[in-house]
Parts: structure tokens; sequence; C-alpha cells
């Protein structure tokens, strides 16, 4: 036998392209965000057809969006960022601090400053998890504490309120550009490029590598301490902008802003198809999965089920995705044994 | 068959690398330890009222669920897996013994059926792990949401606060003549009797076996998937046991207690030198982890000091810890080198053994 494996039959470009889109993993996720839009929109019209409803279906998911990306590039490479939460708390009081402190200041550089602090937060986890060969978990685990402690001693019982913030600022949470809220296009600006680079180019498919095999990546030649940090720094960096939009999109800053996030965007990664092992997955999964939990939290107390349960539905959500993914791989181990046998 | 003992090599090198004071003296728990030691002895100087009984009793009484759950955990995280669902089973098994309680049944019942149920959380963790097959990681972050979810569920924002006093007061009693609380009691045996599993049984070094490379123990004999099922179902347990003992400390069942509860377990037990890479660790080290944390929180809290600074020191501790281990072996691979590369030069110099 010379052939080892034959492509699939009758494979026109069309073809390929509704099979790839109807067996990858991203699309059973998406099919169930649409079936929980569905039916609470059956359940209560206004929950899609309304402006409100509309909005709120776009606005609530795109922070945790823009935190669960940068954790999906970080868990590609086979590591975790448990501190999240803390940058998006101390980036959102930044926020506020600049703009009380600093008359005038521009929007434009707050943002940087958000996006730069969060990436220097980063950049202590990264370097931490690189060179002293610590595993993540327990790094950001303590990182984790850290900043939260550098927020709430910062912070005090301080909080920023809406007057404190600039007109122009808080428009941001809540303006829309044809229909669509500002945050969101942010968001989904950001997606389009992390999917784009972790897909098509050089860098990104060195993630996928290292989470595959951290040591078979570094006997290639591969820069693995610098590709790990670059992760952070970009989680991080993602973490310290969904900051900036907190402080836009809610206004209020208390020392508690964003508590619980990190566990939020694991989840979101995890239901997306991103596997914890690394090396599997990718960030548009992680978006669709920031979408679906979200949505999930509003689409409840529509359909007649107390919003205490939620979190019992994310852990099943959770679970179950991993299940699936489980035994999706299982089979694929198998087809792929009995395609080696009957090539011998 | 003489001729072959006869030629075996005499063994010039010596049974143990270094001298049995350093292997007892110098180890990650014997530091930690120390640190412990000093901490106590600097806070009994400077801080005023730090000496009194009631901070002791206060300290213990707030830091016994944490030393009860670090026990399992200490064995889950040497074998190389981790259960971050434990804090949501004491939350589950709060909110159980409360309704329990509020329908009538006798207390000890209540109690027991919550403790059963903490069981069944970790048996589910144990299945999900070792017979699907599933990172425990993963496993544990959906499981802590589902937990949670389902204590938060069953009693919404309300609180159940009747218990019969004679339970709640066992809870606050100090054992007479001293201020420990009785609570210690029971972990005290539990500790007893999870170092005598883990040290000086076949089990306990499997788990050793396990951690250090999960193929070659799965080869020598040990049944690896039913020891990390045995070990989730000993956390679900404990966990249990702990959620009964929070209900009656406080004297209440509320769907949020315990709340995060599992990361300050985590940092306790690799504070106490348990490697997150598993195959590392030791029962004493853990238990003066958590009273170091607990130690140093009390202390700091009595001195003045506000409880973020507190966590920030917990974090730093933390990662000080993982990174010192890292940087210890770094230096020692760099020594154990330079010896290496000297004796070679010796040899080349002296003619060489192999030439």
């Amino acid at each position: 036998m010379t052939t080892t494996t034959a492509p699939p039959a009758g494979s026109s470009a069309a073809v390929r392209l509704v099979r790839s889109i109807a067996t990858t993993r991203e699309t059973g996720i998406a099919i169930a965000l649409i079936l929980v839009v569905v039916a609470a929109t059956t359940a209560n019209p206004t929950f899609l057809f309304s402006s409100d409803g509309f909005r709120d279906l776009l606005l609530t998911p795109s922070l945790l969006l823009l935190v669960a990306v940068g954790q999906a590039i970080v868990i590609i490479t086979r590591n975790v960022d448990l501190s999240v939460g803390s940058v998006v708390g101390l980036t959102a009081y930044l926020t506020g601090r600049l703009f009380i402190d600093v008359e005038g200041i521009p929007v434009i550089v707050v943002f940087l400053a958000g996006i730069v602090l969060g990436g220097v937060l980063g950049a202590v986890n990264g370097a931490l998890v690189a060179f002293a060969r610590v595993p993540a978990l327990v790094i950001t685990l303590g990182t984790m504490y850290v900043y939260r402690g550098i927020n709430v001693a910062w912070t005090g019982s301080d909080r920023i309120n809406a007057s404190d913030l600039p007109r122009d600022f808080r428009g941001l949470g809540t303006d829309q550009l044809l229909g669509i809220p500002v945050l969101t296009i942010i968001a989904v600006v950001v997606l389009i490029v992390a999917a784009w680079y972790l897909r098509n180019m050089r860098g990104g498919r060195e993630f996928y590598a290292i989470g595959s095999d951290p040591a078979a990546a570094h006997l290639y030649g591969l820069k693995v301490n610098r590709r790990i940090i670059t992760a952070f720094v970009v989680s991080g960096g993602l973490a310290g902008l969904a900051g900036v939009l907190f402080a836009a999109r809610y206004g209020t800053v208390s020392s508690s802003a964003g508590t619980g996030w990190e566990l939020q965007a694991i989840g979101a990664a995890v239901i997306g198809g991103v596997a914890i092992s690394g090396g599997v997955g990718t960030v548009w999964g992680a978006a669709i999965g920031a979408f679906l939990l979200l949505t999930i939290n509003r689409a409840l107390p529509i359909l007649g089920i107390d919003d205490f349960w939620q979190r019992a539905v994310v852990g099943v959500l959770i679970i179950g995705s991993i299940v699936l993914d489980r035994v999706l791989a299982v089979r694929q181990h198998r087809r792929l044994i009995a395609q080696r046998e009957e090539g011998r | 068959m003489t001729v072959l003992t006869e030629n075996l090599p005499t063994r010039d090198y010596r049974p143990y690398a270094r001298p049995a004071w350093r292997r007892f003296l110098l180890t990650r728990e014997t530091a930690i330890i120390g640190l412990l030691l000093i901490v106590i002895v600097v806070a009994l100087a400077t801080v005023r009222s730090f000496d009194s009984p009631l901070t002791v009793t206060y300290l213990l009484r707030d830091i016994a669920p944490i030393l009860l759950i670090a026990l399992p955990m200490t064995l889950i995280i040497i074998t190389e897996e981790i259960d971050l669902s434990v804090a949501s089973i004491v939350g589950l098994s709060s909110v159980m013994t409360g309704i329990l309680t509020q329908a009538g049944l006798p207390f000890a019942v209540a109690a027991l059926l919550a403790i059963l149920v903490g069981t069944l959380a970790g048996a589910l963790n144990g299945f999900l792990v070792t017979v699907v097959g599933l990172p425990s990681l993963a496993v544990t972050i959906g499981t802590l949401a589902l937990f949670r979810g389902i204590a938060v569920g069953l009693l919404g924002t309300t609180a159940i606060t009747d218990f019969p006093e004679e339970w709640t007061d066992l809870a606050k009693a100090n054992i007479p003549g001293t201020p420990i609380p009785v609570i210690i009691i029971p972990f005290v045996v539990l500790a007893i009797i999870f170092a005598v599993l883990l040290h000086f049984t076949p089990f306990g070094r499997s788990l050793y076996a396990i951690g250090l490379n999960k193929e070659a123990a799965q080869f020598s004999g040990i049944d690896v998937g039913r020891t990390k099922f045995i070990l989730f179902l000993l956390s679900g347990a404990v966990s249990g046991f702990a959620g009964v003992y929070f209900t009656l400390l406080y004297s209440n069942a509320r769907g949020d207690n315990a709340m995060g509860m599992e990361l300050q377990i985590i940092a306790a037990v690799l504070l106490g030198g348990v490697s997150i890479f598993g195959g590392r660790g030791a029962i004493h080290g853990v238990i003066a982890g958590v009273l170091l944390i607990g130690t140093l929180s009390s202390a700091l809290r009595l001195a003045g000091v506000t409880s973020d600074i507190i966590n920030v020191i917990t974090g730093i501790l933390l990662i000080l810890s993982v990174v010192s281990a890292s940087l210890l072996a770094w230096l020692h691979r760099r020594r154990a080198a330079a010896v290496g590369r000297r004796k070679g030069r010796r040899s080349i110099a002296a003619g060489g053994p192999n030439q």
C-alpha cells in the first residue's frame, strides 16, 4: 500500500468548507449559544427584540471576552493565569484615579496607561513562570493575592463614582455604532487580530507548539521563555484593557472589581474547547464560551429558573464540555488506529 | 555461579551524599517550622496581647477548617493532581446541615448526611478524574462552580441560623483548662491517621511513586486510578466534616460559606513544602505552613495591619517558597556540575581511568 489515508470523497471547495464548519468544536458551542438565545426570546421577546435587550446581549459579555481571549492564549501554551481578575480590578481603579488626579487627561492616554499597567503585571507573572520554572498555577495564585492586596490597600474604602469620570469616557460604555455597542466593536477587533495571529503567523503557531510539548519545542529551537512571557503580557494587557472598559461600562469601581473573573475566564475558554493541558483550541471558542456563559446567566431568570442556580449551570457546562472533548478525542484516537490497521 | 559475585565491583561511594543530621535538618519542612517559630517569638516579643489565651483560641478556631482540609489536599497534590472544589464542598455540606436540621432531623443525623454528601461530591470528582480520565484542574474548576451553585441554589440568599445549642457550644468550647478549642482533637486524630497513611504505609509510598512517574507506578503494580479515587473521596469527606464544623462555629448555614478558601488551603499546602509537580511533601511541613499563615495574619491583625497587606504577604510568601525551591535546585545542580568537572580534570591529569 502506498496511500495511507485517502482524503474524503467529493472534496470540492464548497463541500470541504461545509464539512469543516460542521465538524469544528466551535460550531457546537455556537449552536448552544443560539439555542439559548432562541429559547429565551420565545419565552420573552424583549430578550432580543428590544433595543435594550439586544444591546445587553452584546455588551455584557464583551469585557469577559477580552479577558477570555488572553486566558485562552496563556492556556494554549500549557499555563494558566489566575491573576487576571486582580489585574482588571487594579486597572479599573487606576482609570478612575487618573481622571480624578490629572485634570483633562486625554482618554487615549488612560487607555494606554491601563494596557501598559496590565502588560507589566503580566510580564511579572511571565518572567516568574519562565525563569523560575515554577508552574503558572502557583505563581499566578500568589500574584492574584498580591495584586488584589495592592488594589485594596490603594483603594481602601474609597470608590470611583460615575460623576468622577468625564462624560465622553462614560459614553464609551453605552455608545453604539450602527446599532452595535462600541465596547463590543473593540472586543471583536481584538478577537479578530488575536485569532488571525494565532492561526496564520509563525509566532502564533509557536504558542501551540510549546503547549503541545514544551520539551520538543525547546529542542526544535523555539524561544520558549520569550513566547511564554509574551503570552502572559498579552493576557495582562487585555485584562488591563478590560479594566479600563470596566470603568467606562459601570462607572463605579470599588476594590472588589473583577473578583472571580479568573475562574469565569478559564471557564469560558474551557467551554470553548481550549484544552487545559495546552496546545488545543482557538480564541474564537473562548470568545463564544464567554458569550454563552454570560448569556445563560441572563436567560435563566427569563426561562423561569431561579438565578441562584446560575453557578450550578455554569459548572455543568464546564464539566459537560470537557467530557465531550474527551469523548471526541478518544473516538478520534480509535479512528486513527483503525485507519492505520486498514492501511497495512 | 560464584565467579559472578567475585567480579562485582566494590562500592567506593558513601550510601548517602550528605550526613544524617543534614538530611534531617536541612529540609524545606524544617525551614518552614523554623520560620513559624521565629514568627511566634517575634510576635510574642513585639505584639501586645498576642500571648493572651483568647488569641490562641480564635486563631486555632478560625484556621481549623484549613488545617483539616489541608491534610487530604497534601495527599492529592503529592500525586500531581489538585482539588479546587473543596471550599464549595464546605459550602454545600454547610447548606445540607442547615436544611436537614430545619427539616426536623436530629442534628447528629443531619451532620452525618452532610458529610455523606461531601463524600459523594468527592466521588464525583474522583469519577471524572480517574474513570473518564480528565485533568483534575479542569474538572474541579467545573465542580467548584457546580457544588457552589447547588449550595446557593438550595438556600438562595437566606441563611439558617437555628441550631441546637449543645452542638454550637461544643464547636466553640475549649479543651477544659486550656485555651485550645475542642476541634483540635479531631484534627490531631486525623493528622496522625494521615501522617501514618502517607509516611508509613505502602499506600502512602505509592502516592509518591504516582506523583514522580505515573506510568512507572502503574507498571510497578500500583492501581493508579483506584488510589486517586480514594484520595478524592477522602478530600470530599473531610471537606464535608469541615463544613459541619464551619456551620456550628458561626451558627450559620449559607450558600456562600467558606468562599475562596480553596486558594488559602492550596497556598498553605504549597508553602508547607509540597511540590506542585507531585512526589514531594510531608504532613508536618503542611501543618507548619497552615499555622505559619494563620499566626502571621493573626499577629499582623493584632498589630493593626489591615487584611489586604496580609494578603500581599501571603502571596509573596507563596511565590518566594516555590521560587526559592527552584533556585536552590539550580544552585545544587551547578555545584554538582562544578564538582564533576574538577574530578574529570583530575582524572585526566592522573592518566585517567578509561585509557
